[in-house]
């Protein structure tokens, strides 16, 4: 109801927005363009702590100087981390993909084993070994004036067809699947889009600017907030989950009935 | 007790006794009061006097009916909000993840609905459960009346105008889901512009037809919105009104019973108790769906967005009656050749020959089977499932292939719900799509002989009591409680048939029809079968009420 409330402004409001649009756009622009090079800045020492890390739970699979392993069979261990920059690793530390557990068809979402201090170690780290994206801002990642609807569009045209349109996740190829969405935090639905953890492609600046990054975020977030209006959501998979659900609960329902108007009065 | 109708026009007032009898006088007084207030006063009688089984099976029928009705008003409502145009508005309603959109007005119009019409969102939701559960009604009812075999002679016809209401709620499903305009209906769209132009040289014109022009086109929505609120639903009327009356001239089939014969109807009469349960389990059905529709979401068209061609959402699925018809594209390989400049596309035409062989194979069974058997006689017992062997057998494997292309449309969530890889699944589907019908048919007919065995035995020889009886010789018997004659009556009623053989008139292939439906077939208990396995029980019986004195009781027990 409030959205109701906020569109209801005086016609000389539109003057005014375009005013400070035009004004504000300007300094966005400035602001985001050269998102790459602004890294965080991390101390000597955090890469030091992060290497240390890195050695004792990452080298395994990715080689002592993270330049990448293969078993003897010639199948990689663990790829090379030159160069993914701080937001891989804190994606999938974050995440609890990494350290990797099982080998299987994709490395899955799990309670991440490192906490928030170690994981911003190991992202100095592999920060410094090479150029790479930086963990977002908050800056970055502020939903205040992002553009919902445009969001949502940048969803359905790059994501929806692996993801599914309610970010419910969809299957790919061999076993492999895109995720569910609802529930990841904002920074890493960022760091997912700035490096495409394993079969997801890389949406770079280029093919989705930061602040559409931004809106994509902020849809996702509008989504889960929005919970859903229609009530139970089935898990959002859409007409087979209803079907399934019209076959189970309310045609049993339904038989229950037909079973007691049915039974003789004896 | 029910009452008994001759079918024969009788004058013979039924019994008059405790409460039924008061029943029946309401009946008739309520009858009466009609009979003087509408003309036809014979009419009212004749319908206010039938008789009614009951059974909760013979009930789906009316469950789809009802679901009917309630699509019929809540449809009914959303016509005074949806617009069924594709023109381009800019939307500004309140929700706000889509504010500033380019969308149709059809979309827009759902959209409104859903957030600002007072009551719409529950009215869409219950117009999309009503129809869910109008098709899972009319499936359930038409595997009820396959299994019990109600289709034959004489309700052939009602089977062809049944089946006829079975594509025609597919078709009103389709349409429905179409109008909103949103990314899903949207690809259903596709698929069937695809589906039209696989047909060889005509299907470009047809698509181009359909869609009054180039696929999306602007006049989709609008004709498919004739369709869904007038076309369809009228002949669905008329089809259902031809039903009802074939229903009636017939009178309907009842379960094998004492008492129960192919002259007559034991149940209840219309008026007023059938009248007053079938009004009560209207009240039920449309509280089951308005609940339904109250708590839980269907087709969140706000989440898939406004149709736009390039979107495609995983998981995108057509509603439940409609995903077999994906399942073969799915698990067809590409196909395709060339012939004479003209693309001659394998992976739809026969996809669309499977679906038309299943349709045909399903609205045509009843005169299948009746050449098969040679059987021209009425039926107005049904069978027991487990009699028929090979029609359940049927029946259970069409089902079975119905699922595996309903699952193949679904492979994808699968994949993602077990974890499997939709590789491996496809090529899973791929071979039961032609394994598990077969194997499906031979369990399910080994599984109805078995039964038959069962049956039989416990017709001759009674209930085990599984109290044993050690004689002086050390022989042990097991006292065996035999049927009452009701129960029994219902386990020796039914018709024996056996194979033909060819010659006579008889072709070879149907003495060969007749034996692949007949060679196993258990013959139903003879009275003289049945006469000696009763005096041999009794004379069993004798034995050990000579040795026990007619006291069943272990001798510790009787003791105390
Ligand atoms: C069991 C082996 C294993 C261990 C241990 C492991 N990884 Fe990995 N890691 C992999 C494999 C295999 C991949 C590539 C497949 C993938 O992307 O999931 C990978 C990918 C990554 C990536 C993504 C690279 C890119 O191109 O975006 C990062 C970042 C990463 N690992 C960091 C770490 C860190 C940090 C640790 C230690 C906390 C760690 N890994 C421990 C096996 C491992
Ligand atoms: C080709 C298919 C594909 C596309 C397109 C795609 N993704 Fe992904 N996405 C994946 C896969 C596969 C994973 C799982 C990666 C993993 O487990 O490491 C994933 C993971 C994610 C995650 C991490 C979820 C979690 O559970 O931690 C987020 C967030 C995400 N994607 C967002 C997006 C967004 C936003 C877009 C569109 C801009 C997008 N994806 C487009 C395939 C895709
Ligand atoms: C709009 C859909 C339908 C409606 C509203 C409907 C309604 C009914 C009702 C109320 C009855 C009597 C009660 C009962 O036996 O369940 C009935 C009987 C019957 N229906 Fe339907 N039906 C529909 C679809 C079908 C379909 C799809 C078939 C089969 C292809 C079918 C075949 C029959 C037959 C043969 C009977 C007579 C059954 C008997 O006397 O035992 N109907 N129908």
């Amino acid at each position: 109801m409030k959205a109701l409330a906020a569109r209801r402004h005086h016609p000389l409001a539109f003057v005014a927005i375009l005013l400070l649009a035009l004004v504000a756009t300007g300094g966005l622009y400035a602001a985001f363009q050269p998102r790459s090079a602004q890294a965080e800045s991390y101390s000597q020492d955090d890469v030091d702590k992060g290497e240390e890390l890195f050695l004792a739970n990452c080298a395994s699979c990715h080689g002592t100087n993270a330049q990448g392993m293969q078993d003897d069979s010639g199948n990689t261990l663990g790829p090379s981390l030159i160069g993914v920059g701080a937001a891989a690793v804190d994606f999938q530390v974050g995440t609890g993909r990494m350290p990797m557990q099982n080998s299987g068809a994709q490395a899955w979402r799990k309670p991440p084993q490192m906490n928030d201090e170690q994981t911003r170690q190991l992202a100095a780290y592999v920060a410094s070994l090479g150029p790479g994206p930086s963990v977002p801002d908050e800056e970055a990642l502020s939903s205040k004036d992002a553009d919902l609807e445009n969001g949502g569009n940048i969803f359905r045209v790059n994501c929806a067809m692996c993801h599914n349109a309610a970010g419910a996740g969809g299957a790919l190829t061999r076993g492999k699947f895109a995720p569910s969405l609802s529930g990841v935090e904002s920074k890493h639905i960022y760091e997912a889009m700035e490096t495409g953890p394993q079969n997801m492609p890389v949406f770079n600046d280029d093919n989705i600017s930061a602040s559409d990054k931004r809106d994509v975020v902020a849809y996702l977030k509008a989504l889960d907030e929005q919970g859903s209006p229609g009530g139970i959501s089935l898990g959002s998979f859409g007409p087979v989950t209803e079907g399934l659900y019209a076959w189970t609960i309310v045609l049993s329902l339904l038989v229950g009935c037909a079973v007691w108007l049915g039974a003789k009065a004896k | 007790m029910a009452t008994t109708t001759p079918t024969r026009p009788s004058t013979e007032a039924p019994e008059d006794s405790g409460s039924e009898g008061r029943m029946l006088k309401l009946g008739a007084v309520g009858g009466d009061w009609l009979d003087r207030r509408v003309s036809g006063a014979g009419l009212v009688r004749f319908f206010g006097r039938k008789i009614f089984p009951d059974h909760w099976s013979f009930m789906f029928g009316e469950v789809a009916l009802y679901s009917f009705v309630i699509l019929l008003i809540s449809g009914t409502y959303l016509t005074m909000f949806f617009v069924p145009s594709m023109d381009e508005v800019v939307y500004d309603g309140i929700y706000a993840p889509l504010q500033g959109a380019h969308m149709s007005k059809a979309y827009e119009s759902t959209l409104h609905i859903s957030f600002e019409v007072k009551g719409g969102l529950l009215f869409r939701q219950m117009h999309h459960w009503s129809c869910l559960v109008f098709m899972v009604a009319i499936f359930v009812h038409m595997f009820r009346v396959f299994f019990t075999g109600a289709f034959r002679k004489p309700r052939e016809l009602n089977w062809l105008v049944g089946f006829a209401l079975m594509v025609l709620g597919m078709v009103a499903g389709f349409t429905g889901y179409s109008l909103p305009d949103d990314v899903l209906s949207g690809n259903g769209l596709r698929v069937v512009d695809g589906l039209m132009k696989g047909i060889p040289i005509v299907g470009t014109y047809i698509s181009m037809l359909l869609f009054g022009g180039e696929f999306p086109g602007h006049d989709i929505i609008p004709r498919f919105f004739t369709i869904h609120i007038l076309l369809v639903p009228a002949a669905i009327l008329g089809l259902i009104a031809i039903h009802m009356v074939m229903l009636v001239l017939h009178k309907h089939t009842q379960y094998p019973g004492p008492g129960r014969t192919e002259r007559n109807v034991v149940g209840f009469p219309v008026f007023p108790v059938y009248a007053a349960k079938a009004g009560g389990f209207f009240f039920l059905v449309f509280g089951i769906i308005t609940l339904i529709s109250a708590t839980t979401a269907i087709n969140s068209i706000w989440v898939y967005g406004p149709y736009d061609p390039s979107p495609v959402s995983a998981g995108s699925q057509p509603d439940w009656y409609m995903l077999w018809t994906d399942g073969g594209l799915r698990l067809i390989p590409g196909w395709e050749f060339t012939i004479f400049g003209y693309t001659v596309s394998l992976n739809i035409l026969l996809p669309m020959v499977v679906y038309g062989g299943l349709l045909a194979f399903l609205a045509l069974y009843p005169f299948i089977e009746s050449w098969v058997t040679g059987d021209d006689r009425e039926h107005h017992l049904l069978d027991l499932p487990y009699n028929a062997p090979v029609r359940t057998g049927i029946g259970v494997a069409w089902i079975t292939e119905y699922l595996i292309l309903a699952m193949a449309a679904t492979n994808d969530l699968i994949a993602v719900k077990l974890h499997l890889s939709i590789n491996d699944l496809t090529w899973t589907f791929r071979i039961a799509f032609f394994l598990a019908p077969v194997i499906v048919f031979y369990i399910t007919k080994r599984l109805c002989l078995a039964m038959q065995r069962q049956k039989r035995d416990l017709a001759l020889h009674g209930e085990e009591t599984s109290k044993v009886v050690r004689m002086e010789n050390g022989e042990m018997i097991e006292i065996h409680e035999p049927l009452n004659e009701f129960d029994r009556w219902v386990l020796v009623q039914h018709d024996d048939y056996r194979p033909l053989k060819a010659g006579k008139g008889v072709s070879a292939l149907r003495a060969a029809a007749t034996s692949f439906f007949f060679k196993d077939q258990l013959a139903p208990v003879t009275p003289t079968e049945l006469r000696e396995a009763l005096e041999h029980a009794g004379h069993e019986r004798h034995k050990i009420d000579e040795l026990t004195g007619g006291d069943y009781r272990t001798p510790d027990v009787r003791s105390h």
